[in-house]
């Protein structure tokens, strides 16, 4: 007996493939560049369109569903439209944390001088536009765009190679440090037609030398936009990174993100994140081990509510002897919110000694948020010491009912425990100017400061 | 009268732990309640905070007003206060910061002048001084990792700060050793007045020798089934519940005993 099943598609309106949305993003191969980036476009194109974008069946893709992505007809941001016409040096000044910082400013993916601030940087520090960098040769860039596709490696990152044209350039020679964060802001503006943007992004830390980088994203509302950026991090031996990234893109924005480290002997990487923007966000890690004793901590949290979905998937692989990782991500969930980690780590064989602990806990405020947590370890070496748990849960309502028989109105009662919930993660900034930015960031998503007695950083 | 209770029940599910509670409290009196584990009295002290758990008939009037009808917050601000008798730790909120934004709740509430954090750091210390609290406490989140006796105490200091005009000490006692008991028993004493009055509920007479009641209830059953003057305290000391003639078994565990 045989059935016959129909796979064709039902939908209306097919989502365009690979090749459709390139082209309609106007691919210009044959734009001025380096041979080899052009060669590189042309290799992630091929590898893009035969691959195709991730559906629901691929793994890392499970939670994200890319439809109303893929429905949108986005555009590249062109010239006569008015895109990006709209950023105002008042918007970015709302977005900076410390005005005397180095500041480099991307609207829809190309640099703006005119919004940027360079400062005077110690000697063997380049803080420029990507663009600048390859337009005079992009000497030793080439392994960047080159990279062999591997099994974690999906349409957007390579759709990024395909296209990327700008982003910030970082680059720090041995023994040389920066300690005020250097702030990089991403905005998106489309005014007419949905336009998508591209940003690549390159942080290249010599040995034992110290950079701090923030990267912001926002954007305008009214138009629909998406940001698909590849921020690529390296660690030479004995180098040590702090890393943040806040995405506080518009509601009706699309946001996804790759931040790609590879971390060299004994180097250390922190990175944290706070997701408050868009429609559907996907901000994915992917940390590499490969030295000797590396250490990473990467945190992150993530607050969707309304219809947002906020995708943290999480990828640590432990190539190296002794290396440490520790990852906290925590979500707080609100409305219809949705919220994921998918964290995973990989301890190869030859990583032994290797320390590796990744917790999730999430806390739902409403009956409708939904959170999908999924910790994952794939140990192929004795001799680690590995952690994993998630936990999702309500406010205590014990803790709600002792703060309101002290007199603390129930909204605000809620506000500060939600806050307590996200402390532990603010508390792990280092920066003093960056840790009071975010702090009011979060305590504004969570303030129902009617009254005077919403949650605001504690004493 | 400050809090006149009548006929009051509460349950959880099917179970029926208040089974008819009567009780009044006049203004500047002290009355303590002691009874067995279960009788009871941590219940009703929860039920007189606000705590939601509970199906609650009966009716409790606090100033002439209908407790019952009020949330914990309006409760607090309205002068009700509840020492508990397990204080929850609540990690990530400094204490400081809570008991300022409950001081400054309350106050608002009640139509008073809001402290700035100088002008409460100065009252907060000097509250502190009467339960011999470290600055340090301050800086800390609420009850987390404090002690048994450190938590017992932040509930005073958190009484002293706020002012009520009724207090409820849910088993402060328990868990303390004889010096952190002279402690809380000071803070205690330091806040009689004659416009304020207290409930002390305790499984102890030994806390009675350090705050004095007018009245001594002994409760069973989900009731208040005698009450008496401060000897009844000492009564109760020297023969234990049963020897008193009280009905002080349950219903379930009475025919428990009933049976071979």
């Amino acid at each position: 007996m045989t059935t016959v099943t129909s796979t064709a598609r039902t939908s209306a309106t097919a989502a365009p493939t690979v090749a459709e949305l390139l082209s309609r993003l106007g691919f210009r191969p044959s734009g001025p560049s380096p041979a080899w980036l052009t060669q590189a476009r042309h290799a992630s194109l091929g590898w893009a369109t035969a691959r195709g974008f991730p559906t629901l069946k691929d793994e890392d893709w499970k939670y994200t569903r890319l439809g109303p992505l893929l429905d949108v007809p986005f555009e590249r941001a062109g010239d006569g439209d008015g895109a990006g016409r709209r950023v105002s040096p008042a918007m970015i000044d709302a977005l900076t944390i410390d005005a005397a910082s180095t500041r480099l400013v991307f609207v829809n993916g190309l640099f703006a001088a005119e919004l940027s601030l360079l400062t005077d940087l110690p000697e063997g520090v380049t803080v420029t536009n990507l663009a600048s960098v390859l337009a005079e040769g992009g000497a030793g860039l080439e392994p960047f765009f080159s990279r062999p596709f591997g099994e974690y490696d999906h349409a957007f990152t390579a759709i990024n190679t395909v296209l990327a044209e700008d982003g910030a350039f970082i680059q720090v020679a041995a023994d040389a440090l920066i300690t005020a964060p250097i702030e990089l802001v991403f905005l998106s503006d489309a005014h007419g037609p949905p336009v998508m943007a591209n940003p690549r992004s390159l942080i290249l830390a010599g040995p034992r030398s110290r950079v701090a980088v923030v990267e912001t994203y926002a954007g305008t509302s009214g138009g629909v936009t998406c940001t698909n950026a590849v921020t690529q991090v390296v660690l030479d031996e004995g180098a040590r990174v702090e890393h943040y990234k806040i995405q506080d893109e518009p509601d009706a924005a699309f946001h996804l993100a790759l931040l790609d480290v590879r971390q060299g002997p004994g180097s250390r990487f922190s990175s944290g994140s706070v997701a408050l923007g868009s429609k559907i966000a996907r901000n994915e890690v992917r940390v590499r081990l490969e030295g000797e004793g590396a250490e990473a901590g990467i945190d992150g949290l993530y607050l969707p509510r309304g219809d947002q979905h906020h995708d943290n998937p999480i990828l640590i692989e432990h190539a190296a002897p002794r290396c440490t990782s520790r990852q906290l991500y925590k979500g707080i969930v609100d409305e219809r919110g949705h919220g994921v980690f998918n964290g995973r780590i990989i301890v190869w064989p030859d990583a032994p000694g290797t320390d590796a602990s990744q917790t999730n806990k999430n806390l739902l405020l409403s009956d409708h948020a939904e959170v999908d947590t999924r910790p994952r370890l794939e140990i192929l070496t004795d001799d680690v010491k590995c952690a994993h748990g998630a936990a999702v849960g309500a406010l205590d309502e014990e803790a709600l009912f002792y703060l309101r028989s002290r007199g603390v109105p129930y909204e605000a009662a809620r506000a500060l425990l939600t806050y307590a919930f996200a402390r532990e993660l603010l508390d792990l900034i280092e920066s003093e100017s960056l840790r009071t930015h975010v702090e009011t960031l979060v305590a504004g998503r969570l303030s129902t400061d009617s009254d005077g007695t919403g949650a605001h950083s504690g004493d | 009268m400050m809090l006149k209770i009548e006929n009051l029940h509460a349950q959880i599910g099917d179970n029926e732990i208040l089974r008819g509670v009567n009780l009044e409290v006049a203004a500047g009196e002290v009355h303590a309640i002691m009874g067995p584990n279960g009788s009871g009295k941590s219940t009703l002290a929860n039920v007189l905070a606000g705590h939601e758990a509970y199906g609650i008939t009966g009716t409790v009037r606090f100033e002439d007003e209908d407790l019952l009808a009020l949330s914990p917050e309006d409760r607090a601000a309205a002068g009700l206060f509840l020492a508990f008798q397990h204080p929850v730790e609540i990690p990530g909120v400094g204490n400081l910061y809570f008991l300022r934004m409950a001081f400054n709740s309350v106050r608002r509430r009640r139509g008073l002048e809001e402290l700035d954090v100088m002008g409460f750091l100065a009252l907060a210390q000097e509250r502190m001084k009467l339960v011999e609290m470290d600055r340090s406490f301050m800086s800390r989140s609420v009850n987390e990792g404090f002690s048994g006796g450190e938590k017992k105490r932040n509930e005073i200091l958190q009484m002293t700060i706020l002012e009520p005009k009724l207090a409820i000490l849910d088993e402060t006692d328990s868990g303390l050793d004889i010096d952190a008991l002279r402690i809380v028993a000071g803070g205690v004493n330091a806040l009689r007045r004659p416009d304020r009055a207290m409930i002390v509920i305790t499984h102890h007479q030994r806390l009675l020798d350090y705050i004095v009641p007018d009245r001594v209830h002994v409760m069973a059953g989900g009731r208040i089934v005698r009450s008496g003057d401060k000897d009844l305290a000492l009564e109760l000391e020297e023969h234990g519940y049963a020897d008193l003639g009280l009905e002080v078994a349950s219903d379930r565990s009475a025919s428990v005993g009933a049976t071979p």
